[in-house]
């Protein structure tokens, strides 16, 4: 598309991240864990030996520092957020860091690990490709950690850093690290998780975070900076079916265009091509695509996440919240969802409520007809029920609390069932993690009540009245 | 298969082009905010390519602060005229003249176009509004949404912002409410640069090098003009300088600077030790929380 760079780089250090390589990809991961595991500490020391942090920003860290009682210069202080937070003592939301290297940018979503905060962990992690989750290695793996982990396989994040931190405080001792590892690593393979890459470092004094230590020669494994370089990137949307949601119907009906119709999208997952045969969902209309055009020219195939316009053979009914499939593909369309739903909003569920449910571009009325299960993500185990409804009124003999029993309130994780006005794409979040998600809106106010995935997740696994309890394909096309 | 991994500026492009379209889809009367600065600029660029062959779908509004810079406003007008755009200025004097505003003592018009800004998104009905913003600039930023919610009074509230997952964006709102839409929430400054050398995007002059006459005033160099500068104890001298951003002329500082290309913009950018922001905005430096209260207010 562009035209290549030309610039002319001196041999200093100031002089090195300008460098633009023209096959720089960009990674999208999330962090977890809590302030006392060090996280802003190490994403304050990646960002400052990536030299992402610049003069300003490093003098206004000093000068915190020194307001706070002086000191070593607090790398933590290079992340804090709005002044609400810094009284508070307190993270409250997804912040987003930016750092890079010769080969890769990265955005960081860095989430607040603290357990009433399961809404940005969520959040964080449906972007990502990797995650990074950070224990102590004094303290070893905690429920905390086994938490990170739940919903890092949840929302089927394809790669699982296990960061261990602060190993000089447990001098450097393989076996410690060891144990952690072996200990993490099972558990994360019980709930799916099928890549996970443990490193031992120390935040704080700059341990195989982004320059190898010196101090860990049994280790011969990548830094964590080494690491977050070489993961695949995109390669679970690729691996995926096409998927072409559609976003608007480009109509000029200018003089220059006067018949152009085009339908403008992303493609969510997969390929296509032009010659494709494709069908409009739900409608099921078929055509044949005749053209993928963009602003600096047409392509012959374009690929997920490209952003293009494609033209059909036939003149079809397409209209945004349309999605484009191929025509040899099975592909479940229907009314009745069925799914797991993080409660994002401190208003509860309620039962019979009328929802909108926002799906690809497609958004459609609907009802919250049943919650039947629910995770607990401080012990990680499920309780389900069996029947409906009657459960979920409010108990008239319960005085401590109006909420029902088996209402989803703000955190929580649910399944749900959910009655929808107008058939929909019903993609298994399992097998389809770009559009298998959703989300719950209220009509009244617009709220983001909750955020789902379609069919059956971890939550399924992790039930006891569960049918996928065996080691079949329900984490398919992770990691891959 | 070809080339399957997007390079970095391939996918914060086509994060930005769905973004446009997702507001397209969802919106009765998007804006997008233009001030003739390179952010502004590069939204516009994505813009066109997000609607192609159509038109822009949408207008643009520049806040006229009333002291700018002659050669952004004779950029605007020409890129306006050229791709046939509607533009409505909102203007900061206009709302000094019957009173909505004051001016303050100390010249400066950057705070006054929170007003203006909010008067013109109520009274052409906007209800999106495309800003420049990136989460890299400042702090208060980190956390914005790429859909960023404002009340009636156009004030931002940290506790009503919704969590955005996957890439499903959240635009419904109440009559007299508006959303406030970042494109380039991903992109760093030299991300920014190094999309338009790569897209050969032309820009104001002042972003190169030139010689102008400058004065010093709070360790920036700001350049003379009907706003009120210079004081009789700042003296005028010539310099070789540049812009690293486009606003007020009373606030916005120009940094020495030989770089009178993109490439050596690049490279200049990259060997910085000031954020953009820190080195030319007076209004930035006041206090650590500046930007968070100018936002909760309404600003950008």
């Amino acid at each position: 598309m562009g035209a290549a760079p030309t610039i002319q780089l001196g041999p200093t250090e100031e002089t090195q991240h300008v460098t633009e390589h023209a096959t720089r990809d960009l990674l999208r991961l999330a962090t977890a864990g809590s302030v006392d595991d060090g996280k802003s500490t190490l994403i304050g020391r990646l960002l400052y030996d990536t030299k992402s942090v610049l003069a300003d920003q490093l003098s206004a860290v000093e000068a915190a520092t020194l307001a706070r009682g002086g000191g070593e210069v607090d790398l933590a202080l290079l992340t804090d957020g709005l002044r609400a937070e810094r009284e508070q003592g307190i993270t409250i939301d997804v912040a987003y860091r930016y750092f890079s290297t010769a080969t890769r940018a990265f955005v960081l979503a860095d989430t607040p690990g603290h357990v009433q905060y399961t809404r940005n962990m969520v959040t964080g992690a449906s972007t990502a490709e990797l995650a990074i989750v950070l224990v102590d290695a004094r303290k070893g793996v905690l429920e905390q950690t086994r938490r990170h982990a739940t919903i890092t396989a949840l929302l089927r994040v394809p790669h699982v850093v296990l960061a261990v931190n602060k190993m000089d405080l447990v001098d450097f001792d393989e076996a410690t690290f060891r144990a952690i590892a072996d200990e993490f690593t099972g558990y994360a393979l019980s709930l799916g998780i099928p890549d996970v890459t443990a490193v031992p470092l120390s935040a704080l004094a700059g341990d195989n975070v982004v320059d190898r230590s010196t101090r860990t020669p049994w280790y011969d494994g990548p830094t964590l900076l080494e690491h977050l370089e070489s993961v695949p990137v995109g390669r679970d949307a690729l691996s995926e079916p096409f998927r072409f949601p559609v976003q608007v119907v480009i109509r000029p009906r200018t003089a220059e265009h006067p018949d152009y119709r085009g339908y403008a999208g992303r493609v969510a997952s997969g390929v296509v091509s032009v010659g494709d045969e494709v069908t409009v969902l739900p409608s099921g209309k078929r055509s044949t695509v005749v053209g993928i055009d963009t602003f600096d020219g047409p392509l012959t195939e374009a690929h997920a996440p490209q952003s293009v316009t494609l033209r059909l053979a036939d003149d079809v009914d397409v209209a945004r919240g349309d999605v484009l499939v191929p025509t040899a593909a099975t592909v479940d369309i229907g009314s009745d969802l069925e799914g797991t739903v993080c409660w994002l909003a401190e208003k509860r569920s309620v039962l019979g409520a009328r929802l909108l449910v926002r799906v690809g571009t497609r958004t459609v009325r609907a009802l919250l007809r049943e919650v039947n299960a629910r995770l607990d993500v401080d012990t990680l185990t499920v309780e389900a029920w069996d029947g409906v409804d009657t459960l979920h009124a409010v108990d008239a003999t319960d005085t401590s609390s109006d909420i029902p029993p088996r209402a989803l309130t703000l955190n929580a994780i649910g399944r749900v069932k959910i009655r929808l006005a107008e058939p929909i794409v019903l993609d298994e979040y399992s097998t389809h993690r770009r559009t298998g998600g959703f989300l719950l809106v209220d009509p009244a106010d617009g709220t983001t009540l909750a955020a789902g995935m379609i069919g059956a997740t971890l939550l399924d696994r992790l039930a006891p009245t569960s049918t996928a309890q065996d080691d079949d394909d329900w984490f398919a096309g992770a990691g891959i | 298969m070809s080339t399957v991994t997007l390079t970095q500026l391939d996918a914060l492009e086509s994060e930005g082009i769905h973004v446009m379209r997702e507001v397209a889809g969802e919106f009765e009367r998007p804006v997008l905010l233009f001030s003739g600065g390179k952010d502004s600029i590069v939204m516009l660029h994505l813009a066109r390519k997000a609607f192609w062959p159509a038109p822009v779908p949408f207008a643009l509004m520049h806040v006229d602060t009333g002291h700018n810079f002659p050669e952004v406003i004779e950029y605007r007008d020409r890129v306006v005229a050229e791709h046939g755009l509607r533009l409505v200025v909102a203007s900061v004097q206009d709302a000094i003249d019957d009173g909505r505003v004051a001016e303050r003592a100390d010249g400066s018009r950057n705070p006054l176009q929170t007003v203006p800004l909010l008067d013109g998104i109520t009274a052409n009905k906007f209800d999106a509004v495309f800003g420049g913003g990136r989460r890299d600039e400042e702090k208060a930023r980190a956390k914005e949404r790429v859909f960023s919610l404002r009340d009636e009074f156009g004030q931002w509230d940290p506790r009503r912002q919704r969590p955005e997952l996957w890439d499903l964006y959240n635009g419904r709102h109440k009559p007299g409410e508006h959303v406030r839409v970042f494109p380039l929430s991903n992109w760093t400054e030299l991300d920014v640069w190094r999309y338009i050398e790569r897209e050969q995007i032309e820009l104001p002059a002042i972003y190169y090098s030139h010689q102008r006459e400058v004065f010093l005033r709070d360790g920036m160099w700001l350049a003379p003009g009907g706003w009120g500068g210079p004081r009789a104890n700042e003296t005028l001298e010539v310099r070789t300088v540049r812009y690293r951003t486009v606003g007020d002329m009373s606030c916005t500082g120009a940094v020495e600077s030989t770089a009178s290309t993109i490439p050596e913009v690049i490279t200049e950018v990259g060997a910085s030790r000031l954020t953009e922001r820190g080195a030319t905005r007076a209004d930035d430096r006041a206090s650590e929380a500046a930007m968070e209260d100018r936002k909760r207010e309404g600003y950008f």
